[in-house]
C-alpha cells in the first residue's frame, strides 16, 4: 500500500483511499471516486490534491488533470459553502426553472458559477438532476429541493443563511 | 491470419483478416484521407475524415476502425462521402486560423491538402475565432493552440509510442486542449515525434521554425552521426553563402531501418555542423607557440615533410595513428592502409566502445547469428543484458517498446540499475554491477553462480522455454564474458546476438582494422598474406601499440609523431598535455578540441553529413552515407589522408585504386548539389555502373574493402538504393583471441549528450538546461 508519508487528507479519507486503490484490478480505476471524495473533503480539487492523488494512483499529475478537467462536477477552484445547483433541463425548464435561476441570481447577487462575497453561496446552472417529477428542482450540495416557487426558494436560502439548512458537508 | 477478399471502389482486394480497412486500401494504392489515424498507433476515430460507405451498413463508417471482412463492398469516393468530408473540414476549420503563409507546416500540411481537395469555399461559421498565444513548451517544441485539430496523434505517440506520457488532453468539448505534463513545459525525452506526426502546424520545431519552406530545401537521407544505432535521418538542406546548410532533420519519409522514428539527436543535434567556430582553415603552430592560418599547400607540405623525416630517421614505429568513431568505413580503412603501408607501422588504434574483436571471435564461422536493428522490432523474445537503450540506443528502445506493444514480444531485462525499459519487460532482474558474468553462468546452468531465488529461477526458466531468442548486450561484456555469453546463447535452439557500442561508426572502425593487432576483417597482423598481394607491399607483422601504449610511449619520448583523425583522446582518456610536448601532432577535426589545441598542424575536416561512403552501425548493418551539407574550407578525412599520402611521396593510385582506364569528368567533381552529378549518379546506379575517376572517390576504396573483407561482400546495388545490408559476420576469419587488452571505454552517453559531437550542439545544451532549471509552473490551459 503506497500510503504517502504525509497526507493532506483526514485519516478516515486516507484510509478510504487506501482501500479504494486495492478494490480495482487496475489502480487508476479508483481515480474518479478518489477525486470526488477529495472534493467533498477539501471543497475543490487543489494542486495539492492532484499531486497526492497522482501519487496514490501511480500516474502522472497530467493524467489526473486529463480526467479532472473532463468532468464538470469536479472543480479546480474553491466555491461557497453551499453550492446551489439549479436545473434548467427540459422538465424544469417547462416549469420555470429559468425563473428560479434568475430569482437566485437576483437574490444572491451573483451570476452562474459565481460565489457570494461572504463565501456562503455559489450558484450554478446544471443539466438534469433527476427530479423531473417534481420540477422545478435544485440541489444544494447533496440535498434536493423540489416543486419550487420563488417564495419557497427565498425560504430555503434564508434557512441556509441562518444555519438551518440540511447540512451534509 | 487467413486472407479475406473484399471490394473497394470496384477493385477486388485481398488482405489478412483483421487488417484495418484504411491500411488495406493504402497498401493497394487507394488513399483514404485521415488526420487522427497513424499506422501502428492506437485507434482514435476522432477526426471522421476517413469515412467510407460500406454496403449493408446504415451509416458512413470510419475506415480507420473497421477491420476488413469477407465479401465487404466499400466505396471510398462518392459524392456523399465528399460532402461528409467537406463538412468535417468545415468543422475543423472552425477555429483554425488562416495563417498558412506564416505557418511552418505550410506546404506540407495535411489539413491544407485536404482543404484543397474537399474544402468548402465558404464557412458557415461567423463566430470570432478562439485565439490563444503560442506557447513554448521546451527549447525545441512550440505549440500553437488554435492550429490544433485535436487529432491526438501527438498524445498517442508520446504515450504508448515513447512511453513518456508527456502530453494529455484537458477540458471537455469545445474547450479541449492538448496539454504538456509540466503544466507549461514538457518533461520528456524531447524526441520531437509529436512534431513530426502533427498533421498541421500546431506543434513546431525550435530548430526549424520560421526558417524556410519545404520546397526551398533539398532532402537527403543519410545516417545520423551520433549513437551506434545508425538511424536514417532525412536532412533538409539549403544553399547559404559558405556551402549547404542543414535546416532540418526528420524522417517523415520513413526511409531506412528506423522507419519514421528519430530521437532528439537525429532531429536537432545536427547544428554542430552550422557552428561558426568550426575550423575552416588549416592551422600550423608557429615558433611563438600560436596557431597561424596557412594555405592548404603549406599545411600539407609541412605535415607530410615532418612525417616523412621522422619515418626515415626513426622508422614507422616512432609514429602513431589514432582513428575515429565517426568517419566512414572507407576513411577508417584508408587510414589503416596509410598507417601500415605508407607510415609502415601497426601503431594504430581508436577509442573502442565495445569489444567487437571478442564478439567476432566468439561467433567465428557461425552464419546468421547477428541481428540487424530491424530484428529487434520483430523478434518474439529478447534478452537485454546491461546498457540503457532509452538513453544510449533510442532506436533500439523504440523497437523494443513497439515490439512489445504490436507483437507482444517478451523482453527479459537484466541490469544493475532500474532502466526505463523494465516497464515493457516481461521480467526484470536487478543484479550487482559486476554480476553480469555470474548471471550468464547461472543462466547456463550453474546454480551457485549467483544467490538464486524464485525470481531468478523464474527468469531462467522463462528464457529457456523460448524457442528463439535475441540476446542484446552492452559493453558490460568483454573478452571471455562475451565468449561465455555466446556459448550460452548457442546452447539454446535459435539465438541471435547484438553487441551494443557507442558512436556512429565504432563498429566500422573495428571492422576496418583501426586496431594495432588486427587488419580489416579481424585478420591478425601476423597473417597479412592477401593484403600484401593487394597492396603490393609488405606490411608490418608485429602488433603495434594500442592507444594507451602510444601515449605512454610519447611520455617516454619514444613517439616522435602522432596523426589523430576525428578523435579527442586527450579529453576522453584524460591524457596530460605535457605527455605530448615532444611529439609532432597532426590533428584533423571539426573543432579546436582539447587534443587539437596541442597540435602542430590542424586540418579542418568535414563531418559525416558532408561526405559520402558507408558506415556500419553497432548491429552490423552497413549503410550508405550521402553528402547532404557542405562547408567552404573543410575537406573530407578521405581527401586529407590521400593528400597527405601523396605529399609523403606515396602513389595515390596504390592507396586508392581509382580510374581504371576512364578519364572523363562525369560531373562528380562539381559536387552532388550541381544537379548534373545527381542525374549521373542515378543513371550510373540504374545501369549498375560506377565510374571512379578521382583519388577522392571513396567507392574505389569500398571496392577494395569488398575484395579483402569477405564480411563486407554485400550487394552494392542494394546499398545504393538506400537499403541497409547486414554484414556477413560468419565470414570473419578470426583466430581465437589470445590475451589481448580490450581497452573498451564506453561513452556512457545520456540521451542529450550524444556521440563525440553532442557537446557542440547548442540545441542539445539548451534542452539539457531546460531540464535542469525548470520554469516556475503556470497553468497551460489558459
Amino acid at each position: 500500500m503506497s500510503t504517502p508519508q504525509t497526507t493532506i487528507f483526514s485519516p478516515a479519507t486516507a484510509a478510504r483511499f487506501d482501500r479504494l486503490v486495492a478494490l480495482y484490478p487496475v489502480k487508476r480505476s479508483a481515480l474518479v471516486p478518489m477525486l470526488l471524495y477529495a472534493q467533498d473533503e477539501v471543497g475543490y480539487i487543489s494542486d495539492a490534491v492532484v499531486a497526492e492523488v497522482a501519487q496514490r494512483v501511480g500516474i502522472t499529475e497530467l493524467d489526473v488533470r486529463n480526467v479532472l478537467t473532463y468532468y464538470s462536477m469536479l472543480r479546480t477552484k474553491p466555491i461557497g459553502k453551499y453550492n446551489v445547483q439549479v436545473c434548467t433541463n427540459i422538465s424544469c425548464m417547462l416549469r420555470d426553472g429559468y425563473g428560479i435561476l434568475e430569482h437566485c441570481k437576483k437574490r444572491l447577487g451573483i451570476e452562474h458559477k459565481g460565489t457570494t462575497s461572504d463565501g456562503l453561496f455559489s450558484l450554478e446552472e446544471v443539466e438534469c438532476i433527476g427530479a423531473c417529477c417534481w420540477a422545478p428542482a435544485i440541489q444544494i450540495n447533496y440535498d434536493f429541493y423540489d416543486e419550487l416557487t420563488p417564495d419557497k426558494m427565498d425560504q430555503i436560502l434564508e434557512d441556509y443563511k441562518a444555519g438551518r439548512g440540511k447540512e451534509t458537508v | 491470419m487467413a486472407d479475406v477478399t473484399f471490394t473497394v471502389d470496384g477493385k477486388k482486394l485481398t488482405a489478412p483478416a483483421g487488417t484495418l480497412l484504411i491500411d488495406a486500401c493504402r497498401t493497394s494504392g487507394i488513399e483514404i484521407p485521415a488526420f487522427c489515424y497513424y499506422p501502428k498507433l492506437s485507434m482514435q476515430a476522432a477526426c471522421r475524415m476517413c469515412v467510407v460507405r460500406i454496403e449493408k451498413m446504415p451509416k458512413l463508417q470510419t475506415a480507420c476502425t473497421t477491420p476488413v471482412t469477407e465479401g465487404m463492398v466499400v466505396a471510398t469516393e462518392t459524392d456523399e462521402i465528399k460532402q461528409a468530408r467537406k463538412a468535417t473540414i468545415e468543422l475543423l476549420l472552425g477555429n483554425h486560423p488562416l495563417d498558412c503563409p506564416v505557418c511552418d507546416a505550410g506546404g506540407e500540411c495535411e489539413l491544407q491538402d485536404m482543404t484543397f481537395k474537399y474544402g468548402a469555399a465558404e464557412s458557415k461559421y461567423v463566430e470570432i475565432k478562439q485565439h490563444r498565444e503560442e506557447q513554448q513548451w521546451s527549447p525545441v517544441v512550440y505549440f500553437d493552440r488554435p492550429r490544433c485539430i485535436l487529432c491526438y496523434r501527438c498524445v498517442t505517440v508520446c504515450g504508448p509510442g515513447m512511453d513518456v506520457w508527456a502530453l494529455g488532453i484537458q477540458n471537455r468539448g469545445v474547450g479541449a486542449v492538448i496539454a504538456p505534463n509540466g503544466q507549461d513545459h514538457l518533461n520528456c525525452e524531447e524526441c520531437g515525434m509529436c512534431i513530426d506526426l502533427c498533421p498541421v502546424g500546431a506543434l513546431t520545431s525550435g530548430t526549424y521554425r520560421y526558417k524556410t519552406r519545404p520546397w526551398e530545401m533539398n532532402h537527403i537521407a543519410t545516417i545520423c552521426t551520433h549513437c551506434g544505432d545508425g538511424c536514417k535521418t532525412t536532412l533538409g538542406v539549403r544553399r547559404v553563402n559558405d556551402g549547404m546548410e542543414i535546416v532540418r532533420g526528420d524522417n517523415r519519409d520513413k526511409s531506412g531501418i528506423n522507419g519514421d522514428f528519430l530521437c532528439n539527436k537525429g532531429r536537432y543535434a545536427f547544428d554542430f555542423a552550422n557552428r561558426t567556430d568550426r575550423l575552416t582553415k588549416p592551422l600550423v603552430r608557429q615558433p611563438d607557440g600560436n596557431f597561424a592560418e596557412v594555405s592548404w599547400d603549406h599545411a600539407l607540405d609541412f605535415a607530410a615533410k615532418k612525417l616523412r623525416e621522422i619515418r626515415e630517421a626513426k622508422g614507422g614505429q616512432a609514429i602513431g595513428v589514432i582513428g575515429s568513431n565517426r568517419t566512414t568505413n572507407e576513411e577508417s580503412y584508408l587510414l589503416q592502409k596509410f598507417a601500415r603501408t605508407i607510415v609502415g607501422t601497426n601503431n594504430i588504434d581508436h577509442h573502442r566502445t565495445a569489444d567487437y574483436v571478442s564478439f567476432a571471435a566468439a561467433l567465428a564461422g557461425k552464419a546468421g547469428r547477428t541481428a540487424s536493428l530491424r530484428d529487434t522490432l520483430t523478434a518474439p523474445a529478447i534478452l537485454l543484458l546491461g546498457n540503457d537503450p532509452t538513453n544510449q540506443h533510442p532506436a533500439l528502445a523504440w523497437n523494443l517498446r513497439s515490439n512489445v506493444r504490436l507483437h507482444r514480444a517478451r523482453v527479459y531485462v537484466a541490469n544493475h540499475v532500474e532502466i526505463k525499459l523494465r516497464r515493457q519487460a516481461k521480467a526484470f532482474l536487478q543484479i550487482p554491477q559486476d554480476g553480469y558474468a555470474s548471471l550468464v553462468q547461472y543462466l547456463a546452468g550453474n546454480d551457485s553462480a549467483i544467490a538464486a531465488n524464485d525470481t531468478t529461477a523464474a527468469f531462467r526458466d522463462a528464457l529457456r522455454k523460448e524457442e528463439s531468442l535475441l540476446i542484446v548486450f552492452g559493453s558490460e561484456f568483454r573478452g571471455r564474458d562475451i565468449q561465455a555469453l555466446v556459448d550460452f546463447g548457442l546452447s539454446l535452439p535459435n539465438t541471435k546476438f547484438a553487441a551494443l557500442g557507442d558512436y556512429a561508426n565504432s563498429r566500422g572502425a573495428a571492422d576496418m582494422g583501426v586496431l594495432p593487432d588486427m587488419l580489416p576483417g579481424y585478420v591478425p597482423v601476423s597473417d597479412a598474406a592477401h593484403f600484401t598481394d593487394e597492396y603490393g607491399a609488405p606490411l608490418p607483422k608485429t602488433p603495434g601499440m594500442d592507444l594507451l601504449q602510444m601515449f605512454d610511449a610519447a611520455q617516454r619520448g619514444d613517439l616522435a609523431a602522432m596523426y589523430i583523425v576525428g578523435s579527442n583522446p586527450v579529453s576522453r582518456f584524460g591524457v596530460d598535455p605535457a605527455v605530448l610536448k615532444n611529439t609532432f601532432l597532426i590533428v584533423q577535426d571539426m573543432f579546436l578540441t582539447e587534443t587539437a589545441q596541442l597540435a602542430d598542424v590542424i586540418f579542418p575536416a568535414a563531418n559525416l553529413y558532408e561526405k559520402a561512403g558507408t558506415v556500419t552501425n553497432t548491429y552490423g548493418d552497413i549503410q550508405l552515407v550521402k553528402k547532404a551539407a557542405d562547408k567552404a574550407g573543410v575537406r573530407t578525412d578521405f581527401e586529407l589522408i590521400v593528400r597527405l599520402a601523396d605529399r609523403m611521396g606515396a602513389d595515390p593510385k596504390k592507396l586508392v585504386p581509382f580510374g581504371r582506364g576512364v578519364t572523363a569528368d562525369m560531373g562528380q567533381s562539381r559536387g552532388p548539389e550541381s544537379g548534373e552529378a545527381d542525374r549521373h549518379a542515378v543513371w550510373l546506379a540504374a545501369n549498375r555502373l560506377e565510374l571512379k575517376l578521382s583519388p577522392f572517390d571513396p567507392f574505389a576504396t569500398l571496392d577494395e574493402i569488398q575484395r579483402l573483407v569477405p564480411s563486407y561482400h554485400v550487394s552494392r546495388l542494394e546499398l545504393l538504393t538506400g537499403t541497409e545490408q547486414p554484414e556477413k559476420f560468419d565470414l570473419v576469419q578470426i583466430q581465437p583471441a589470445g590475451s589481448r587488452r580490450d581497452l573498451v571505454l564506453p561513452a556512457e552517453d545520456t540521451l542529450f549528450t550524444s556521440g563525440t559531437l553532442g557537446r557542440f550542439s547548442d540545441m542539445m545544451k539548451a534542452v539539457v538546461e531546460s531540464h535542469t532549471t525548470p520554469n516556475p509552473a503556470q497553468t497551460a490551459a489558459d
